[in-house]
């Protein structure tokens, strides 16, 4: 395989996955509305926050919900349907090699995670004022950590689902529970104890805190990090394992 | 030359048996058939063929190359169409032909293809929105978009209207004129005897029988029926000297001789020397279709 395939394969991907506004509305638009919702209910410091405002606390919210739409939900879906609908197989008999579509899958994926991760990160430096990350190599090693994660979640779904259907339901069902340990419903800082702990423990809710405390200039807990490699690895290799072509 | 070798292949899965030893050679430029019924092993023996799968035991080669070792080189002169597999919905015509393209060295004129496949009007149309039979006719482009020297078609016009069917089959016919080697897999008797040079027959993942479709047909001893009314009576004894005939019957006026090989010439050219003209002739031969029928039906009674 050259690397002209490669770019082809890349832009026909992207352009397909430009092709699903449902998907679009979900990983990128909906964070930063959401954003633009929080910044104006509160940007005030609150001691109950732990001393941040509420938009403060949700900008790394946003940030992994975007990561779940896409890693979870959206490559899932994408890839059993490659599978159920003979594309892998299709590919097969070309000189490309079908694991160049799920390369392209991912490429395409964390360019959309990153877009709107950007987009949520501007709107709220710009309307709300929120600070930059301050540590921005641990800010940069804790979102790489964490969308290597979910998309090792993802890519450990599509292998294990044995329909479309199957891959989407088990994406949007492990996609809300990650989202309440990440924090949307009830922020972490206000989270008991067993909760917390709990939370620590899960991708997202490892992810939040880890990308929270770079925003404020210092490295993010090595803990946090620990736990976040250990699920890209364990999924990723659970994963290639376990993919099946057809 | 052959330009694709299969020897004593066999593949299993789990328990089940699907090619048990198919052996055939395909010879440069030919369109080569490969029947049988449902579950025979057909798709099993081309996706060996095209390096797919990996066979138990056998070997292949495919001018000259190793389905599985010599993969990259294989794909760039193997076009191959599958049974249900199918696009992104959402990826447009032209869009697939162009990626496709850009995976070979020398692929075809995009425009070419699709014109000779009546598929110009349908570039910015969505997979999603084809019919089946365009979708099988991109499915055809796809295949040869890579100008391969072998194309693999398997079950070709399975699902499309008899309109649909013959306009496929005269492209296939336009294919070969350009020196493609095409292997067809089919269940139906009637494609195969129409587009193939050669037929191997295969059943529970051995071959039955190999050769021209109307070799095939003679070889079950198919019967071959000539009624006609003679032009004047003739007294049957005349016609007792040839090989060829079985039965003599007559209806009234109409005459009905069964036999084989070139009953037909033999039988008029005895009449004609006798002044004896042959009028309203109807012939039946009897076709692959019940070569098939006779040589899978004895293989089932074995």
């Amino acid at each position: 395989m050259n690397r002209v395939m490669f770019q082809r394969l890349l832009a026909t991907e992207a352009k397909l996955m430009l092709r699903e506004p449902a998907l679009l509305f979900w990983g990128v638009a909906f964070p930063v509305v959401l954003t633009v919702v929080f910044g104006l209910a509160g940007d005030k410091h609150d001691k109950a926050l732990g001393g941040l405002s509420l938009v403060d606390v949700y900008v790394p919210v946003m940030m992994v919900f975007s990561m779940g739409i896409l890693a979870i939900s959206a490559i899932p879906t994408t890839l059993a349907t490659y599978r159920e609908r003979g594309v892998l197989r299709r590919l097969s008999t070309t000189p490309l090699r079908p694991q160049a579509l799920l390369g392209a899958d991912f490429t395409v994926a964390t360019g959309l995670i990153t877009v709107a991760m950007a987009l949520v990160v501007i709107v709220a430096k710009v309307a709300f004022s929120v600070q930059l990350p301050s540590q921005v190599l641990g800010w940069l090693v804790a979102l790489i950590l964490s969308g290597a994660a979910l998309l090792a979640l993802g890519a450990l779904i599509a292998s294990v689902a044995t329909s479309a259907r199957l891959a989407t339901a088990v994406g949007t069902i492990l996609f809300f529970p990650m989202m309440f340990f990440a924090g949307l419903w009830i922020p972490l800082q206000q989270m008991g104890s067993t909760l917390r702990t709990i939370s620590h423990y899960t991708p997202l809710g490892a992810a939040v805190p880890a990308i929270q405390q770079t925003m404020h200039g210092s490295w993010p807990d090595v803990s946090h990090l620990l736990v976040l490699a250990v699920y890209a690895l364990v999924a990723s290799l659970l994963a290639v394992r376990l993919f099946r072509w057809e | 030359m052959p330009i694709i070798e299969v020897e004593s292949l066999h593949k299993r899965y789990g328990d089940t048996v699907a090619v048990d030893d198919v052996s055939f050679n395909i010879e440069d430029g030919e369109i080569f058939g490969i029947i049988g019924p449902n579950g025979a092993g057909k798709t099993t023996t081309v996706e060996c063929i095209a390096g797919l799968r990996e066979p138990d035991r056998g070997s292949i080669t495919v001018a000259g190359l190793n389905p599985r070792r010599d993969r990259d080189q294989l794909r760039q002169i193997l076009g191959m169409q599958l049974q249900e597999s199918e696009l992104a919905e959402k990826l447009k015509v032209g869009e697939a032909l162009d990626l496709y393209a850009s995976f070979y060295e020398r692929p075809a004129e995009i425009s070419q293809l699709v014109g000779a496949l009546g598929l110009e009007d349908k570039l910015s149309t969505r997979y999603g929105k084809l019919s089946g039979g365009q979708k099988q006719r991109l499915s055809i482009a796809l295949a040869l978009i890579g100008r391969p020297r072998i194309a693999v078609l398997d079950e070709l016009t399975t699902g499309l209207d008899p309109q649909a069917r013959r306009d496929t089959w005269a492209l296939i016919d336009e294919i070969r004129c350009q020196g493609v080697t095409i292997v067809l897999v089919t269940h139906f008797m009637e494609e195969a005897e129409r587009l193939c040079d050669r037929v191997a027959m295969i059943n529970s993942g051995r071959v039955v029988s190999v050769g021209a479709p109307a070799a095939l047909a003679s070889a079950a001893g198919v019967l071959q029926t000539m009624r006609f009314h003679p032009s004047r009576p003739f007294d049957a004894v005349v016609l007792d000297e040839l090989s060829e005939v079985n039965t003599i019957t007559r209806h009234g006026s109409t005459v009905e001789i069964t036999g084989t090989g070139d009953l037909l010439g033999a039988v008029v050219a005895v009449l004609s020397q006798a002044g004896v003209a042959v009028e309203q002739l109807r012939f039946e031969q009897r076709s692959l279709e019940d070569a098939f029928v006779s040589l899978i039906g004895e293989a089932h009674h074995e």
